[in-house]
């Protein structure tokens, strides 16, 4: 299982882990992303392998001191690959109560919950739904806790720099993050530089900050400890030698998309409205202006991807993103690009739903609208990202099929995608195969319909001399894209719309077995964001002599074209979604295959030991 | 360099396709495509770089008989689609038409942003009062009490103004014309073509089969020379069969009124001159309608702004791509910030 295993006792007293889950916890105006966006770096830069999953409320002050406003950051790191953000919790770092009611339920059994007693406060309890303290009633009995009043030492460190009590206070982050970094023996010098960057115009106030950081760990190197309080040293992992950097799912969709731009060789017209969690593309892309990129903040979801259909049309690659109920608005628009056959990328940072849903947690359960989700019989492309470093590669490939295709793609991502963060090899652009386009600029027997071997029709810039033509959503003719009302016409037309998608089959790599055997007793299939835990799952039950695969799709439609024979090689085919169970419903209708669910929608990532549960239920049953 | 010959001078049926025009004999819409055809002869519009975008409606149909470019988009959502056009490029000729329920109605919300925006297109709204493709509902344009399928007993909810909704959503242009007055439409048409940014521009339509006759209180032969006032720059407010009925502006009452030239002393000189710069003029001539104004036709409003929205917006790109780290190379996007090399 993925998580905390203590191994040997070294000489520095430090005890030797394999990895290691932290989760920094506390209300939302304390600072937890940021703490933990800082241990992250640090983490990355000491060579271990790590994964994040950011948790945090839809509001955006909650009440102080609530449940509902408990915001928190979970690492898993260690000396080999980390594919998850962890199961359970080695330590928790809980800055009031609140965070220790939400997140002590995550904590192992002996794991280690530091908690700020400054704000362990009877009013607090109250606020957190606490009868009595629950540091002294039992709450945290079978816990190491380490009671620390967090706020006084912080104060007290950042007296020399005459900040405000509530200035001052801000800091007591950075005195937990100081106390961590002591813990699992991190280095504290990027995070100090870091501060006097992002505080150059106040050096007090990041004087004050990094006096607080070294103020944690320096409580951590000289108080007496109690006994049962260890220190850590987790070695660097064996990774892929490279050029690294972390990475989120947000930005490297961001770049990705760029970049697909770029080997296409046309310019992009981003447009978006925001929403959670997909504003995150759109701030990513903003300043990017010198990679041909014009991003347009539009009045709302209908017309960012009106506006961005209009782009292809004039010529650039137009790309619009949103969350599922923007999706939705956006529909009509989108049967209008797939009816017209041009270029479009539809980013969808999937999120809880139906309607407003839960904005902040992660689903996946927008796949129906993806691959279903408009009038009329109107197929496009849906491809998938499966990881935050994944998500660069994914856009690239929807920015080829988009232009190659002249066709809509559905480019799905999800909350903890975009969110989380993780080490990337960073890639080189010159690894990469050009796919540049052509502009239809000669007249002689023009047709505005008319196809090419792959069945896409010409891209024509209005401006083109010669080329003048009307498109529109009602049917065309076959050909010339006059208004037809011919039945064979129509016919003829959504035929040859169905089979310009599937084809699209014949030009994506066969679906190839992530880890294990091409056949045997069961496979593991996945899409997206679900790939860390069933991977890890997967090789925990191979280790233990389970005979079992995973395979994870990165095109959901069409399908790799030999999926349904890869399938059944297996005698069951397990298939776990963060929904209520949508891609097995296309498997099954495409492959008669009866494939086993694994539903779950709690707005929290797969557990490891979740799906080798379902594998071990299926195969033993 | 290639050389290119100096294109032989186009004809208004240059602009027209080889599309059988379908909207119902006697639409006013004919009119107007007439209209459309001969502005852009006159001002020797470029075919190849002219774009009508329209959304739906029988207005809608309009691209379909222009031999430029053209894209029939979906309700509502033209000036969407014509904002990212200008924006990939905004060298394009960009001309939005539509009627009173797409832009007024599903796509009020676009036509005021595209508007407030000041992106540059020609915006053409043919206001006939009623929707007339689904077969005769009214509109939010229809009059107070307007029977039709949907409101048998009248319709009870107040109409909206085009062009006092355009004013209040800060256009720089705003004109009025009437399907029917064939002479004044291309002269307006191509002042409106010729302002740098947003143009908005009415067009009062008669629906032949659910709303005939609509306008005739100001339109007819009879009426028209009493109900309609031309308004021009720098001209006085004058209209009538005799050419003496004039606008003065009470200060007092913060109000307009009409009256004669030579009753009750009135002269030439104490008549308002229309001041297409003045806002609140325009608000005030927008809103005027019979039986006791005339309606106001011509530019009621003109005061281009230094830069529509896609200049203002490529301008901006400019600026930034000259002082950008890293100029389009991707490589070093990848590679900014924090990284570390294993070994």
């Amino acid at each position: 299982m993925e998580g905390g295993t203590a191994a040997a006792q070294l000489d520095t007293g430090r005890q030797e882990m394999d990895s290691a889950v932290v989760r920094f916890a506390g209300d939302s105006g304390d600072g937890m992303q940021l703490t933990g966006s800082q241990f992250t770096q640090a983490t990355a830069l000491a060579g271990n392998d790590l994964a994040t999953f950011p948790d945090f409320p839809a509001e955006i002050r909650a009440p102080v001191g609530t449940t509902f406003g408990v915001s928190a950051f979970q690492i898993n790191f260690g000396a080999r690959q980390i594919r998850t953000s962890g199961d359970e919790l080695d330590v928790l770092i809980a800055m009031n109560p609140a965070a220790l009611k939400v997140n002590l339920e995550d904590v192992r059994k002996g794991g280690l919950v530091i908690v700020d007693t400054g704000s362990f406060t009877d009013k607090n309890f109250r606020k957190a739904g606490y009868e009595s303290d629950p540091l002294e009633d039992g709450s945290v009995d079978g816990f190491r806790v380490l009671k620390i009043d967090m706020s006084r030492l912080t104060m007290e460190s950042v007296k020399e720099f005459g900040l405000s009590q509530k200035e001052g206070l801000r800091s007591k982050n950075m005195w937990a993050l100081g106390l961590v970094y002591w813990l699992f023996d991190r280095d504290t010098e990027v995070t100090a530089n870091w501060l006097k960057g992002k505080f150059a115009k106040r050096p007090d106030i990041a004087n004050a900050n990094i006096g607080a950081m070294m103020a944690g760990h320096a409580f951590g190197e000289t108080a007496e400890m109690p006994e049962e309080i260890t220190t850590h040293v987790i070695p660097p992992a064996n990774i892929k030698p490279g050029l690294y950097r972390a990475v989120t799912g947000s930005d490297a969709m961001a770049w990705g998309l760029c970049a697909g731009s770029q080997l296409a060789g046309t310019e992009m017209l981003f447009a978006g409205y925001p929403i959670t969690p997909a504003s995150a593309l759109l701030h990513a892309l903003a300043p990017l202006k010198d990679f041909n990129i014009t991003t347009f903040q539009a009045e709302d979801e209908i017309a960012a991807v009106c506006a961005a259909i209009g782009g292809s049309y004039a010529g650039a690659l137009g790309i619009t993103s949103s969350s599922g109920p923007g999706i939705a608005l956006k529909g009509e628009a989108i049967g209008l690009a797939v009816a017209v056959e041009l270029p479009l990328i539809i980013v969808n940072s999937q999120r809880g739903g139906p309607s407003t849903g839960l904005p902040t947690k992660t689903e996946q359960s927008d796949l129906y609208q993806a691959v279903y989700g408009r009038n009329g019989d109107t197929p496009l492309a849906v491809v998938s990202c499966s990881g935050p470093g994944d998500a660069f590669h994914a856009a690239i490939e929807a920015c080829r099929i988009a232009t190659k295709y002249m066709t809509p793609v559905m480019l799905l991502t999800d909350g903890y995608i975009n969110n989380a963060s993780e080490p990337w090899l960073i890639p080189d652009m010159a690894d990469f195969e050009p796919f540049p386009v052509t502009y239809r600029t000669d007249p002689e027997n023009f047709q505005p319909f008319s196809r090419d071997e792959f069945l896409a029709r010409p891209w024509v810039k209005p401006g083109t001399p010669g080329l003048m033509h009307r498109i529109g959503g009602i049917e065309k003719d076959y050909t010339s894209g006059n208004i037809s009302y011919d039945a064979m016409n129509h016919q003829r037309m959504t035929d040859v719309r169905r089979d310009k998608i599937l084809n699209i089959a014949n030009d994506i790599p066969e679906q190839a077995v992530e880890l294990g055997n091409d056949s045997g007793k069961l496979a593991v299939l996945g899409w997206g964001s679900t790939y860390g835990p069933i991977n890890r799952a997967v090789a925990n039950l191979r280790e233990d002599g389970v005979d079992v695969s995973h395979i994870h799709l990165r095109h959901i439609w069409p399908l790799p074209r030999n999926l349904g024979d890869l399938l059944g090689q297996y005698d069951q085919v397990l298939i776990p979604e963060m929904n209520d169970g949508q891609l097995i419903t296309v498997i099954r209708s495409e492959y008669l295959i009866d494939a086993i669910p694994l539903n779950k929608v709690t707005g929290k990532p797969f557990k490891i030991n979740e799906i080798e549960n379902a594998v071990h239920g299926a195969i033993d049953n | 360099m290639t050389v290119q010959t100096a294109p032989e001078k186009l004809l208004p049926k240059d602009y027209a396709t080889d599309q059988e025009v379908r909207w119902c004999p006697g639409c006013g819409d004919y009119a107007i495509l007439k209209a459309v055809q001969k502005t852009l002869a006159e001002i020797e519009a470029d075919p190849a770089n002219t774009v009508f975008i329209s959304g739906i409606g029988c207005a809608a149909r309009f691209p379909y008989y222009m031999e430029t470019y053209g894209f029939h988009t979906i309700h509502g959502r033209a000036p969407a689609f014509a904002t990212g056009i200008k924006l990939a490029n905004p060298d394009l000729d960009v001309w939005v038409v539509g009627g009173d329920g797409d832009g007024l109605s599903i796509g009020g919300n676009h036509t005021m942003h595209a508007i407030r925006r000041n992106v540059d297109i020609t915006y053409l709204l043919f206001n006939n009062e009623i929707y007339g493709l689904t077969k005769g509902q009214y509109s939010p344009t229809s009059r107070l009490g307007t029977r039709s399928p949907s409101t048998p007993h009248g319709s009870i909810d107040s109409p909206v103004s085009a062009l006092q909704f355009a004013l209040g959503a800060n256009a720089r242009f705003v004109a009025r014309g009437i399907d029917r007055r064939i002479d004044h439409l291309p002269g307006l048409l191509a002042k409106s073509h010729a302002h740098k940014g947003c143009s908005f521009v009415e067009i009062i339509q008669n629906c032949i089969v659910y709303n005939d006759g609509a306008f005739e209180h100001f339109t007819e032969k009879d009426v028209k020379a009493e109900n309609q006032v031309e308004v021009e720059h720098g001209q006085p407010i004058i209209w009538g069969a005799d050419g003496n009925k004039a606008l003065q502006f009470d200060a007092k009452t913060f109000k307009l009124e009409v009256v004669t030239i030579g009753e009750n002393g009135v002269t030439e000189a104490d008549v308002l001159v229309h001041d297409e710069k003045n806002r609140l003029l325009a608000q005030m001539i927008a809103a005027m309608e019979p039986p006791h104004f005339p309606i106001a036709i011509g530019v009621l409003f003109n005061d281009p702004d230094d830069f529509s929205y896609e200049q203002a917006v490529h301008a901006q790109n400019d600026m930034v791509k000259q002082n950008a780290k890293h100029a389009g190379d991707m490589n070093a996007l990848l590679r900014s910030g924090a990284t570390w090399t294993v070994t």
